[in-house]
């Protein structure tokens, strides 16, 4: 007998729990790092916490219709937005507020997403971008599709696509992974295992030792990396992205991080989940991991901290009342976009509708 | 002018739409070397190439959704479903990417892509080959649903699949891929999608078909004219959205309607064009409209097809019975 293949899996970590460094200052401002990104990213993990929270006041007072929280995937969703180029393409799940934001969807847009309205989607900025996608691990085949023309046109672009820990079982997951590495298209899969699929938890999900090991059945490589920590997605998905623009092919990425709050507002995650679980997740989540970092290594004064909390808060509310003044949709909008031009027997059931 | 079978005429269309539209990919299950089970992409990979003509890992649902992928980067996927009987895999992407892509982000993204399937039975296939289930796509807002039912028909109305901003389920007949030959001209010349074509004109009745069966359908029309009555045939060809016009002025004309269908009985597109004319043309009708179809039994195995699919004897039994109401 003899070993014709052999696997590993690596898990690292950069900035653990106690918010110390495990990579020296010196690495960490060799991969360019600079202590102004670290406030950045703080800015960013602290503006999608407090437009979360917000959502869900939204919410709870019929502003907003069913919202699905990112408390907790916060550090891996800036990671994401802060390393892919413009012009490469997002092809998200529904958590990823931040990596929109910071490919320029407006914080109103997902407002309006949430609010009912499909003009959420129609970002103005990140223009090829795909929307958010409900049915689960679909957009993975579409990530192909989009990495597949850019090889096709030779350009050096990069699809990144995120799906969940319940996604991976999908079976457009596996095939997704299976042509990316056929083709070694320039992909990264981000799989955002935040631990629940709703009710289902990780460990009865898949009977895989980690999520990441997909990628071996797909013929490339994966890694778990700790999704509660900033610098930590921030170094891998800059290694993966750049070796996917170099011609090197697809590479996923397992980023382990936690659902702190239910699956969306209209879940109550207090009937399947131990509320000590919950409590031990807190401890580890990114946003006031990294905040600590950035105070203990007085790269931020607490002044700053105030400002920044203050000028996100300020952000937040701005948003909110564009949403809140924005006026609604004609109700010809139904049947506007079917197709490109609208045929003969939908425009005849618009002038039915209208005419009631 | 090159003489053509349905099959041949499939694989110019692409061929020629390739030539001048280098956004045109083709891709699919053996579509590349082997030109496809049916040979529809015949010779392509040689003449485009291995990166526009794409031998896929065998997986519907990727097919599908990479399509979407592709046509949201401004590419036109024409993507082949090997048999119908396996386009199910790729249903999901169909219903809830394709034909909503363009709608959920207000036109900021569209789908202009071209799943093609060969359907249908008579050809004695193994199962799951032989289903004729245009109805359930029919039924999907967002999309169009072509079915040709000639070689000149094919060809045009391919390229106007391929040349549509919007997705487009295109059938294949398979029984009438080599049935007969015309001359086509392979000079790009696309047919109009969302109308019916008249092919026969009458006074008598109007008789609806699609895709292989207006064969036997053309065939009753035949036998009926021996027997005095002047029957009108449309093609529906465009089996979403339907024209209206087409069919509700045909029967103002003849006052009578036989739809014939090789698709299960309830439910079907012929139910749907049933429901039209009630609606929008009962004061015309002389006489009840009639369906014959295949009937709401699975799609048996080849050694009874024939048995289950519409014959010319059962049209034109049914014509007699809505003349003789």
């Amino acid at each position: 007998m003899e070993t014709v293949a052999k696997f590993e899996i690596s898990y690292s970590q950069s900035l653990n729990v106690s918010s110390q460094l495990n990579i020296s200052l010196e690495q960490l401002a060799a991969s360019g790092i600079s202590s102004a990104e670290l406030i950045e990213f703080y800015r960013t993990m602290l503006l999608v916490r407090i437009f979360d929270t917000k959502a869900i006041a939204l919410q709870r007072t019929g502003r907003i219709g069913t919202y699905a929280s990112c408390l907790g995937q916060e550090a891996i969703s800036t990671a994401i937005g802060n390393t892919m180029a413009a012009e490469d393409v997002f092809i998200p799940g529904y958590r990823d507020a931040a990596t929109l934001i910071l490919r320029g969807t407006k914080m109103e847009e997902l407002l309006l997403y949430w609010g009912g309205d499909s003009r959420g989607m129609n970002f103005s900025k990140n223009t090829q971008d795909l929307p958010y996608n409900v049915p689960i691990a679909s957009q993975c085949c579409h990530s192909i599709g989009i990495a597949y023309a850019f090889k096709l046109r030779k350009q050096p672009r990069v699809a990144v696509v995120v799906c969940g820990d319940g996604g991976t079982s999908e079976g457009d997951f596996y095939e997704s992974l299976n042509a990316a590495g056929t083709w070694k298209l320039p992909i990264v899969f981000v799989v955002v295992n935040n631990q629940w699929a709703i009710s289902v938890p990780r460990s009865k999900q898949s009977g895989c030792e980690t999520l990441a090991q997909k990628a071996i059945a797909g013929g490339f490589s994966g890694e778990q990396v700790d999704g509660n920590d900033i610098i930590g997605c921030h170094l891998k998905l800059q290694q993966a992205i750049e070796n996917a623009r170099a011609g090197n092919g697809p590479h996923l990425i397992e980023a382990i991080c936690y659902r702190l709050g239910d699956h969306t507002t209209a879940d109550d995650a207090s009937r399947y989940r131990d509320a000590a679980e919950l409590e031990q997740a807190w401890k580890e989540e990114p946003v006031a991991r990294l905040k600590n970092f950035l105070s203990e290594n007085q790269i931020t004064t607490e002044q700053q901290l105030e400002s920044i909390q203050q000028q996100c808060s300020t952000a937040v509310e701005a948003s909110v009342e564009q949403y809140l003044a924005t006026q609604e949709q004609a109700v010809s909008s139904i049947f506007e976009h079917m197709y490109e031009e609208m045929p003969a027997g939908l425009r005849a059931q618009l002038t039915q509708l209208e005419s009631q | 002018m090159p003489e053509m079978t349905l099959i041949e005429a499939v694989n110019a269309a692409m061929s020629y739409e390739m030539g001048v539209d280098e956004s045109v990919i083709v891709l699919g299950e053996d579509v590349g070397t082997n030109g496809g089970v049916f040979r529809a992409t015949d010779n392509l990979q040689q003449q485009y190439g291995e990166l526009r003509v794409v031998d896929t890992p065998l997986a519907e649902s990727l097919i599908a959704g990479m399509s979407v992928g592709l046509a949201a980067q401004g590419l036109k996927p024409v993507a082949e479903i090997q048999f119908m009987g396996f386009i199910f895999a790729a249903f999901d992407q169909i219903i809830c990417h394709a034909s909503r892509m363009r709608n959920r982000t207000r036109g900021r993204l569209t789908c202009p892509m071209v799943l093609r399937a060969p359907y249908g039975g008579g050809i004695h296939a193994p199962e799951h080959h032989s289903e004729s289930t245009e109805a359930i796509f029919a039924h999907v807002p967002g999309i169009r649903v072509v079915i040709p039912s000639s070689p000149a028909r094919a060809y045009g109305l391919l390229l106007a699949a391929i040349r549509d901003p919007d997705p487009v389920v295109f059938l294949e007949p398979k029984r009438i891929y080599r049935a007969q030959s015309e001359n086509v001209a392979d000079n790009g010349q696309a047919l109009p999608l969302d109308v019916c074509f008249t092919l026969r004109q009458g006074s008598d009745i109007t008789l609806i078909s699609w895709g292989a069966m207006l064969s036997e359908t053309m065939q009753a029309a035949d036998t009926l004219a021996e027997q005095g009555i002047d029957a009108e045939v449309i093609d529906l060809a465009t089996i979403k959205p339907i024209d209206k016009a087409t069919i509700l002025e045909s029967v103002e004309k003849t006052g009578r309607c036989v739809i014939v269908s090789e698709a299960a009985k309830s439910g079907g597109v012929a139910a749907e064009i049933s429901a039209i004319i009630a609606e929008e043309g009962l004061t015309s009708l002389l006489a009840p409209i009639l369906r014959v179809s295949g009937h709401d039994t699975v799609m048996p195995m080849f050694k009874l097809e024939q048995q289950y699919m519409p014959s010319v004897k059962q049209i034109i039994t049914a014509v007699s019975k809505v003349m003789e109401f």
